[in-house]
């Protein structure tokens, strides 16, 4: 099939959904005509007519409260927030109506329904275009939380999502929307929950997710080529559930964790990680786990972001002090 | 079918619309599409309800409840206002275009709506813009240079609102009319408004900015509902510009903007927003009656967006040259410049300086983009919070140390 962008990947997946299912319905702002900002949505509404895929009023709330009536109808409604902090106005919608209906009404109600949103930095955005959004969601018990780093499980990982029986937050790293890879779609990669070893390695552990992915590969390689560190390379995929196992056999193995987001680090969703392996291998431990993340600050301006997301060097810097036996 | 009749209920007696026998009322009030389409127009026009003080070939006509007395000087103001703000608006999209900035937001052909809006206000005013209020900022005495950070990266926005009265731009649509309520609260608590005699001069109002597109927005509604019951002094400026981003205004409402006001308890006016004297008549109105404690007001300015969304947006993608080709007719600044013309309000002279000046402010505009120096990284770690928090005092610390280190490799390599 050849070289596919991870949008053309999401793309492909909505088609494929829409065609497999006649209950699934896409909807948000600019994705009919438009093919919405990022062109994930394009040419869903000439394919498949304004019933199945149509632009909505500009109301994130609106969106979210009338995606969970339709899924309580019976639909799967696949609905788009343009960017991450445009999803703040629905946030009462997803947390309180979206994660907790199954629980309320005691398994009566079923919500299947996904929540796309574009996240993360690195685009020279400006304001309220780069927020890494991830922890108010995974903070919140009844999201399903999942974040694809590469075209194939863009792919996948949508299609899985959109027949998942709970709603599913679906974070799409929207630096990483036109990186190529080759693939052959359909592809069915791993299941959703899944983390998967991107790089093996011995002697230390990276996690990343998402847009973080990339840069965490990179970071391993110029371990490799200047330090002469073996660095494993975990991709977690989903956030919550975390899978704990896959995380815990890379680190048992290695002795060293070093967790990458973009989101600040304070409250971050590191903090879980570092947490679930510090109670499941603490006596493996060689070192603190450590975290990189963006500052503890609004996210800055376009010109400072290089400044505020971890990047090789601060990765490979936080390698150099897990406490190697050769500084002892 | 006049959209008054659909957006009334139906009498069980009424016929629909199509001639034949009524079913249940609910059902024969709901207008096609094209019904929508016509109500939410039925005054572009020059119908009844749109406010317009000139036509668009560039008539005086008069306006029985919206007259206004300006001089020779004031309209040849608004006209050099329209004319700079536009060209430092090409400015912006020419060096987003040269890799300058990262993005402009053009505000093309709706000058006329924002400068007669921005020229209503006192100093003692504040107003709240979204995002593409570049004619407003002008009249607030914000100079087009200050905006360049936003669309340049290395800044929110650099201008002071205590200072200026003019709030910083909001990205996230809808925010402000809710701050602006909250503002004008403030205004008639303290006692800002509805004084008369000496103290009247000092009367304040609010004015909020925000598109069509917005009006479907949760907080756009609060910000409404909370004016209201408050009797705050704020005027809800609506710039509908027909789009939002590739969304046409039917996807937003079944009534015309305006009319929503009455829901809420307060007046409602469309005015002709590519006519400048209009929107300072009625904004000068609507401010004054917040001014004397008888607000809220919602202004719907009919206008067009005649550029992109952005500079990373693609129009051609879902909207028609046709209807651009139509609303060139209806320029703000052309048929002020017809009108100045013809009445010999202004002489080719006064036109040309005006262009001159125009050049100037190009060029200054440039020159001061290119040379924007970078922003230091410690700039992203000060005012977080009154206090530095010992976090980020600490993350600042540390990433600092870190760059030094390469200041010092570099100067290592020298040697
Ligand atoms: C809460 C929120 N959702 C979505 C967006 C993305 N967005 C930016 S501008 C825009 C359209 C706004 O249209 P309108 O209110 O008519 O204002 P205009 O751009 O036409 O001036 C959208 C959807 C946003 N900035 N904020
Ligand atoms: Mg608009």
């Amino acid at each position: 099939m050849g070289q596919v962008t991870m949008a053309q990947a999401l793309n492909t997946a909505l088609r494929d959904s829409l065609r497999a299912d006649p209950n699934v319905l896409v909807f948000g702002e600019d994705v009919g005509a438009l093919g919405g900002v990022f062109r994930i949505t394009e040419g869903l509404a000439a394919e498949f007519g304004e019933q199945r895929c149509f632009d909505s009023p500009l109301a994130e709330a609106g969106i979210v409260g009338t995606a969970v009536g339709m899924a309580m109808y019976g639909f799967r409604p696949v609905v788009e927030m343009q960017f991450d902090a445009f999803a703040y106005p629905a946030f009462e919608q997803i947390t309180s109506h979206a994660a907790k209906l199954r629980n309320r009404t005691r398994g009566a109600v079923e919500l299947p329904m996904v929540i796309r949103i574009p996240y993360g930095g690195g685009i020279g955005g400006v304001e309220h275009h780069s927020d890494s959004s991830e922890a108010y969601y995974t903070h919140t018990p009844g999201l399903t939380v999942v974040s694809p780093a590469t075209p194939a499980d863009a792919y996948s990982m949508l299609q899985e999502a959109i027949t998942a029986a709970d709603p599913v937050v679906f974070l799409e790293p929207k630096r990483r929307y036109w990186t190529k890879a080759e693939v052959e779609l359909p592809a069915a990669t791993e299941p959703m929950h899944r983390a998967v070893i991107r790089r093996a390695g011995t002697d230390v552990t990276l996690l990343a997710y998402g847009p973080m992915v990339a840069t965490a590969m990179e970071a391993a390689e110029a371990a490799r080529t200047e330090e002469g560190r073996d660095v494993e390379v975990v991709d977690l995929r989903s956030l919550s559930p975390l899978d704990e196992d896959t995380v815990c056999a890379s680190v048992r193995k290695t002795g060293r964790a070093v967790i990458v987001h973009e989101a600040p680090v304070f409250g971050g969703y590191g903090a879980e990680v570092a947490a679930t392996i510090n109670r499941r291998c603490f006596h493996y431990l060689e070192a603190p786990v450590a975290r990189v993340g963006g500052f503890d600050i609004p996210y800055p301006s376009p010109k400072l972001e290089e400044h505020h997301l971890p990047h090789t060097g601060r990765i490979l810097d936080a390698i150099a002090e897990l406490q190697w036996e050769e500084d002892r | 079918m006049s959209p008054e009749h659909w957006t009334r209920p139906s009498r069980p007696d009424e016929q629909t619309r199509n001639g034949t026998a009524s079913g249940p009322a609910a059902t024969s009030a709901v207008p096609t599409r094209e019904q929508v389409i016509a109500g939410l127009r039925a005054t572009s026009e020059g119908g009844a309800d749109l406010v317009q003080l000139l036509t668009p070939e560039g008539q005086r006509v008069s306006h029985p409840d919206f007259d206004i007395e300006v001089t020779d000087e004031q309209l040849r103001g608004m006209y050099r206002d329209m004319v700079l703000v536009r060209r430092a608006d090409r400015e912006g999209n020419a060096l987003q275009r040269q890799g300058q900035l990262g993005i402009w937001v053009p505000l093309l052909g709706q000058e006329a709506a924002q400068i007669g809006a921005g020229r209503a206000m006192r100093p003692q005013d504040m107003a709240f813009p979204s995002y593409r209020e570049h004619g407003v900022a002008w009249c607030r005495g914000v100079d087009p240079t200050e905006l360049l950070g936003i669309f340049r990266g290395t800044d929110h926005g650099s201008w002071d609102p205590n200072t200026t009265g003019m709030g910083l731009y909001t990205i996230v649509i809808g925010n402000q009319c809710l701050n602006a309520a909250g503002y004008a609260m403030g205004q008639r608590f303290e006692g800002r408004v509805g004084n008369t005699g000496g103290d009247s001069a000092d009367n304040e109002a609010t004015m909020t900015f925000f598109g069509d597109g917005a009006t479907s927005q949760g907080d756009v509604h609060e910000g409404m509902v909370w004016a209201a019951v408050y009797d705050a002094p704020v005027v809800f400026f609506c710039q509908n510009n027909q789009w939002a981003i590739s969304e046409p205004t039917e996807r937003q409402t079944r009534v015309p903007l305006y009319e929503r006001a009455r829901g809420y308890g307060f007046p409602g006016i469309r005015v002709d927003g590519n006519d400048v004297l209009a929107s300072l008549a009625v904004t000068r109105w609507a401010l004054d009656e917040c001014r004397h404690g008888n607000g809220p007001v919602l202004i719907e300015a009919f206008t067009y967006r005649m550029d992109a969304h952005t500079t990373s947006d693609d129009a051609s993608r879902y909207r028609l040259d046709d209807d651009l080709e139509a609303w060139k007719l209806k320029d703000p600044i052309e048929r002020l410049r017809v009108h100045l013309v013809r009445e010999q309000i202004a002489d080719q002279e006064f036109l040309d300086s005006v262009d001159a000046e125009a050049d100037e402010l190009a060029q200054r505009f440039r020159d001061f983009c290119v040379n924007m120096p970078e922003p230091p990284p410690e700039r992203m770690f000060s005012e977080v919070y009154a206090e530095e928090s010992p976090v980020v005092a600490a993350q600042r610390q540390d990433y600092l140390q870190y760059l030094d280190g390469f200041a010092d490799s570099a100067a290592g390599g020298v040697h």
